[in-house]
Formats: structure tokens, sequence, C-alpha cells
């Protein structure tokens, strides 16, 4: 697996390090009735077998956050673009 | 047939002619009173200690592929029971002495081999640390020896204690851990419930869950609608799109680990070796392939292969640890897909649907963990309790701040 980094190009996947699931969004709210909406950000994944978004850091690299659409059956890698703020 | 020196001599004098097949092959009965999702060593596990232990046998097991065809098969055989955290302790050191009786209990040779399990230490904090496991162990009633230097190159004379950057200063020593021929574990485990009455179907996917106001009322498979008044999942490695087709979502990410087996050599090792300082686990196979591993990939996947990263800082770790390895092939490597949970700890639990029971989240750890697996999932299945050794593996635990982070890394699955 090898990824094309908007800024460095095609590197070696040792160059980078994963952060997991690229859609879950943190809660806005830090109040208790926000207590469920943080336990599903922390620890509830919808895990798919197929396309799935990521967040990987091209730490031995640029140090840019990307935002990864890969092929979890089989390893493709569809899109590779700069993670949003916010996320 | 019962296997004993007696039926082995009959069946040697007249030509090996008479061996009957070890578990039928049936065809789905309209209902069952509970049907397990899964024909791997946990759900053939679960089966046998239903059958055994709660005399509940009107059971099918339902195997999308052939029985053990998933990670009871790719795993590196390795069982022991050292573990920290008083949730997880009791559970595997039962597991331990389940292993211990497994042979007796299922009458089948599962080849279990208590060679011994030795984590080696390489610095002053690693000992101390080491030395509070084995603490733990022991208060649990497991065994474990702190070993110096000197004890460990009686054991594994090869290794490269004079390492610049990691050199060797002792060991932690499980005598009673080992290795168990994994294929047996399910052959015999299948055997065992087959001939107490549960259906094992092989090529039967499920493909979706019945529920009627809130409850199970069957499954949906490839081979039409089964009834059932309990429903197991069993299917780690696919909990998450398994649970999916139940609503149900999962504290877990998809991952996937490699296994490799060198060509066979002479005796070498006769233990289970870890490295402290990477991770690199080995143990030498009846056949002679020194079989190994390291880390999982770290990357969400189902595709049951891995990448070339993890395969050299495998064979660094090897390396650093035992460089006598140095010009042996590789004959093999695979992959295996775990469910990671979001703590390095399973689940053994209920489920938000009734009568929907949840085993899951065995992260890399499953193989040494199937006899309490099974004992305790179907301690839960048939008396709807959790059992006192896995009542820590709550599927709510997450939420209410009772997680088992054996490893200490928080909610990031690639890590524990």
């Amino acid at each position: 697996m090898r990824i094309k980094c908007p800024y460095c190009g095609e590197r070696a996947l040792e160059e980078f390090s994963y952060r997991g699931d690229a859609t879950v969004k943190r809660p806005e709210s830090l109040e208790p009735s926000a207590r469920e909406a943080w336990v599903d950000y922390v620890y509830f994944r919808d895990n798919p077998a197929g396309l799935h978004k990521e967040h990987w850091h091209h730490s031995a690299g640029c140090h840019a956050w990307l935002e990864v659409t890969r092929d979890t059956r089989t390893h493709e890698i569809i899109d590779v673009a700069f993670a949003e703020k916010g996320r | 047939m019962r296997y004993s020196l007696g039926s082995l001599l009959t069946n040697a004098l007249t030509g090996n002619r008479n061996w009957k097949p070890v578990w039928r092959e049936p065809e789905p009965k309209p209902n069952y009173d509970v049907v397990i999702v899964g024909g791997g060593g946990h759900g053939l596990a679960t089966a046998h200690y239903l059958a055994k232990q709660h005399g509940i046998t009107n059971v099918a097991v339902l195997e999308k592929s052939y029985i053990g065809s998933g990670n009871v098969g790719r795993n590196t055989t390795i069982v022991r029971s050292n573990y920290l955290l008083p949730g997880n302790e009791p559970f595997y050191e039962w597991s331990m002495k389940l292993w211990e009786g497994l042979e007796q209990d299922i009458n089948y040779n599962a080849m279990v081999s208590q060679r011994g399990v030795l984590n080696v230490f390489h610095s002053d904090p690693q000992r101390d640390a080491f030395a509070r496991r084995g603490n733990a162990m022991r208060l649990h009633g497991a065994d474990a020896e702190l070993l110096d230097r000197e004890q460990v190159r009686k054991l594994v004379p090869f290794v490269d204690f004079d390492n610049a950057r990691f050199p060797v200063r002792g060991g932690l020593y499980q005598p009673r851990g080992g290795t168990v021929r994994h294929d047996a574990v399910t052959w015999g485990y299948a055997r065992s419930a087959d001939q107490r009455g549960v259906d094992i179907i092989q090529n039967c996917a499920v493909t979706g869950f019945r529920i009627d106001d809130g409850r199970i009322v069957g499954v949906e498979t490839e081979k039409g609608f089964i009834g059932a008044k309990k429903v197991a999942l069993s299917v780690a490695g696919s909990s998450s799109r398994v649970a999916e087709r139940a609503g149900l979502r999962l504290p877990i990410e998809a991952h996937v680990l490699q296994a490799f087996v060198t060509e066979g050599i002479k005796p070498l090792l006769d233990t289970v070796i870890t490295f402290g300082a990477g991770h690199f686990y080995c143990s030498q196979s009846d056949k002679g392939g020194l079989v190994f591993g390291g880390d999982i990939d770290g990357y969400n996947t189902y595709a049951q292969r891995g990448n070339l990263p993890v395969v050299e800082d495998v064979a660094e770790g090897g390396m650093a640890l035992m460089p006598i390895i140095g010009r042996l092939r590789l004959l093999r490597s695979w992959g295996g897909l775990l469910d990671m949970s979001m703590d390095g700890s399973p689940i053994i639990d209920t489920t938000p649907v009734d009568g929907l029971y949840l085993n899951a989240g065995w992260c890399y750890g499953g193989f040494k963990a199937t006899p309490a697996a099974g004992w305790c999932f179907a301690h839960l299945i048939a008396t709807g309790e959790p059992h006192p050794y896995a009542a820590a593996y709550r599927l709510d635990r997450f939420g209410l701040g009772r997680v088992i982070d054996e490893k200490g890394m928080g909610a990031q699955p690639n890590l524990h």
C-alpha cells in the first residue's frame, strides 16, 4: 500500500501514521446531556467492509493530515485529500 | 466412536478402513433452541459446552465456509494466561485450566503442549513491570517465575544476550503456557458437539436476522429461514458487518494480523519466546518450522492479507532476539482478520435485541481464550446471566468508564 500525499507524491506506507475513521464527528457540547454523543464519538464505529474514509498523518514526511478514501476489502486507495478543519 | 488405544489398534489391524466421518453433515431443521453464527473455535466450543454443561442440544452452528476456515486456523497456536488486569486474568487462567483438561473432556488429541511461555526483558524498568505482572498472575492462581539472565540462558542459549541495544536481562516465564494444535481444537470441539446432537451446518452464510418487536425469532441464511429462540454471534473478524444486519453498531475496528512459518529445521526452540523490545513471538511446530508473528498492520481492513512494513518489522524483531534464524527461508505468510476493540479486551454479553448474544472483540488473542470463551458464552446463553469470569466483558463498559485497557493505549484500536 502506498499513499499519494498531495504535497510529497506517492510515498511508502511506513511514512504514515493511522488515526482511524474520518467520519466520526466530535460533539460540540461539553454538557452532560451530550454524554451519549461523546461515547458514540470515542468508541463506536461503522467499520465498513468497502469504502472507508480515514485519517492518515504524514508523520515521517510533511506532517500533513490527510483524509484517505480506501476500500477495506482490497486496500485500493480511491482518493487522498487534505483533512478538513473541524473534524 | 470413542477414541482409545483399543479403537486405534482395532482400526490399524483392519487396514484403517472402518473409520467413520467425525461429524455429520445435516440439513438445517426449521427451528432450533439456539443458533450459533460462526463455526470457528469459539462457536464450536460454545456448542460443546452448551450441550455438555447445560444440556442444551437442540443447537445449530452455522458457518459461511468450512469450519475452522477463519482465525482458529490462522493463529500462531500459543496459549498462556499472563495478563495483568483483574477483569482479564481470572478469565484467561480459567481458559488455561480448561486447556489442561481439554483432551480428556472432548476425547480428542489436540496436542496440548505445555512447553512454557518466556517473555524476555531488556531493562530494569521492564523487569519491574514483568515482576508486577508475574505477581498479578500468582495472585490469581496462575504460575509465573521471574528468571535471571542465566536461567534464561539455560532455556534458550542461542538468544542474543549481549545485543548492544537490547541486552537480555532476564525473563518472565509461565511454565504452564505453551501451544495447542489449532485445527485439532476445531475438529475436537466439532466432533464432541456433533456427538451430543448439535447440527454443524457448513457453507451456510447468515444473510440477515428476523427480529419481531425487539426479540430475535431466527436468522435468514443461504439455505432459507431458520427459526431460533436464541441467536449467538461468534464471528470475530466480521462482527461489525454481521451485527450491522441486526441493527447493532459495535466499538470495534477490523484489522489484520500477519503470521509466518519458516522451512522445517531440527529441534531448536522448545518453548514459546517473545521479544521484549519489539513485537515478536515465536514457537517451533512439530513439523520443525518456526511459527512467528508480531504487530497488527494497524489500519482498518477486511482483506485477510497485510503489507510489507510489518513483515520487515517482524523480521527485524526476530533478528534482534535470535540472529540464529537469519539464514532461514520463509515458507508462508498469511493474514487473519481481527475484531480490534476500543480497549483491547473482548465482549461477551447480551445485546439490545432480546435473545441475541454477542461474543466479539477478541483482538489478536482469541485462540488462547477459546475454551473459556465457549464456557462463559454458553453460560450466558443458557442462564441469561454473565459468567463471573467474563462479567467484566460487558458491551456497555465503554460508556461507563469500565474499560479493560491492558496496554493503557486509550480508544486507539490499532495501538492495542
